[in-house]
């Protein structure tokens, strides 16, 4: 099942070149960039593993390319999503967040509901290979 | 969108390129602030006319590689390494060779680490951020100790050597330092040399070039020298010329600051009135005749105790 969370999600996969043009854009806003990965696409899993420090002072996008690919070859079959993170306001809040890598075969999400006191029901969400 | 598909153009305009593409601009600054030089800046008018032309063939679908653009700068302290790496950032640019046509300037404390494995992530660090624009290594042969084979310094040239190689399209790396341990590092490093296409030699100022700096640089302060001025400050680089460690263009910014403190100095001791714009910014002889190197001395150094001798 495919995955959608962040920008460009519902699109097909950006290419390389698109992706480029995208941190071009970020890089032009003047905001750090972060590559990220996780191998659980649980929308409630916020914390992805961290590629890396986010990368400040970047003035072209070749830099975070490199790195990308750097985490692809390391774990090709994960989640790598770019976060673009903006400190205008005093704190680095992320203004754009977009997927770049999807495992070859995605897991699908599961849920499952429960009945509970009266006829309250519960809903709960479990990734499944 | 697609490049291929288009015919080529059968004629091409190098006049109308030149023109278009901002290089006259670039090199006519060049003519304007630096002083002297020639050497240099034949080299860099050759390697811009280079670049036009490996344009020019590309678009009329000739066979073009990507030239190296790698360079390295030898000369003696102060002679405008940077000043002119600077400048060639910008060249790079506007000839399209560079996409962002910044300058990241580096020396081995910024790539070389202090612990095993703080090497590769701080030398891929600078190199990100200097993808795009140019990477000027200065005093570049600190990077290399021969007599520690285990310095780190190895690992920063092993990856700088790798991208230097594969990504030559997003990076131009200039390496600065003094001609004869330039030599050394690349008779150490032959990878480096063959990868370094341009070595461009810097010369010493000669002291009507160091006058003319010394005129250019006050006039962006809006200070000037008056004739005793002029002619005590000529006697100055004569006289310093022979003493250890003149670093030509940066010795004279030194001394001229040094000047400029006495000039301060001076007209708090000795005005009562008010003082004119004139005043403020005219250094005069006395300003430049306290400096020791007329006494025998290095500027930089402390002064004499009595009875010591030189």
């Amino acid at each position: 099942m495919r995955i959608t969370q962040g920008c460009f999600s519902f699109l097909p996969d950006l290419s390389d070149a698109q992706i480029t043009a995208q941190v071009e854009y970020c890089l032009e806003n003047g905001w750090a960039i972060g590559v990220e990965y996780t191998d659980d696409p649980h929308p409630r899993n916020t914390y992805w593993d961290m590629w890396g420090n986010p990368m400040f002072d970047l003035r072209d996008a070749k830099g975070v390319m490199m790195e990308l690919d750097a985490c692809r070859a390391a774990h090709p079959d994960a989640y790598i999503r770019l976060n673009a993170f903006d400190d205008t306001r005093g704190v680095e809040s992320v203004k754009m967040s977009f997927i770049v890598n999807r495992p070859s075969e995605e897991p699908t999400i599961h849920m499952q509901r429960t009945d509970f006191e009266g006829r309250t029901q519960k809903y709960a969400w479990d990734v499944r290979r | 969108m697609d490049d291929t598909t288009t015919i080529p153009p059968a004629t091409v305009d190098l006049a109308a390129r030149y023109e278009a593409s901002g290089v006259a601009e670039v090199l006519r600054e060049l003519d304007a602030e630096l002083i002297g030089l020639e050497p240099v800046k034949t080299r860099i008018r050759e390697t811009a006319a280079l670049l036009l032309v490996d344009r020019a063939r590309r678009d009329l679908g000739l066979v073009q590689e990507t030239p190296t653009l790698h360079m390295s700068f030898t000369g003696n302290p102060g002679t405008g390494k940077t000043t002119v790496a600077q400048k060639m950032a910008g060249l790079l640019h506007r000839l399209g060779y560079v996409r962002k046509g910044h300058l990241v300037s580096v020396t081995r404390d910024d790539l070389v680490g202090q612990y095993i494995g703080h090497t590769a992530p701080k030398t891929r660090e600078v190199l990100k951020k200097a993808m795009g624009g140019v990477l000027f290594i200065d005093e570049a042969y600190y990077l290399y100790k021969p007599d520690n084979e285990r310095d780190y310094g190895q690992e920063a040239i092993e990856i700088l050597l790798q991208v230097m190689e594969n990504n030559r399209d997003d990076l131009v790396v200039i390496m600065a330092g003094y001609a004869d341990r330039m030599d050394t590092f690349f008779a150490a490093n032959p990878g480096f040399r063959s990868r370094i296409a341009h070595h461009i030699e810097f010369p010493d100022y000669s002291d009507g070039e160091l006058m003319r700096i010394a005129e250019q640089m006050m006039a962006a302060q809006s200070y000037r020298l008056d004739d005793g001025a002029k002619a005590a400050l000529a006697e100055y680089v004569e006289l310093r010329r022979k003493q250890p460690h003149f670093a030509n263009a940066r010795s004279l910014r030194n001394a001229l600051d040094r000047a400029r403190l006495r000039q301060a100095n001076r007209l708090f001791s000795e005005s009562s009135g008010p003082l004119t714009a004139e005043a403020l910014s005219t250094i005069q002889e006395p300003d430049i005749r306290a400096s020791r190197v007329f006494r025998g001395g290095l500027d930089v150094d402390r002064p004499r105790q009595q009875g010591e001798t030189p």
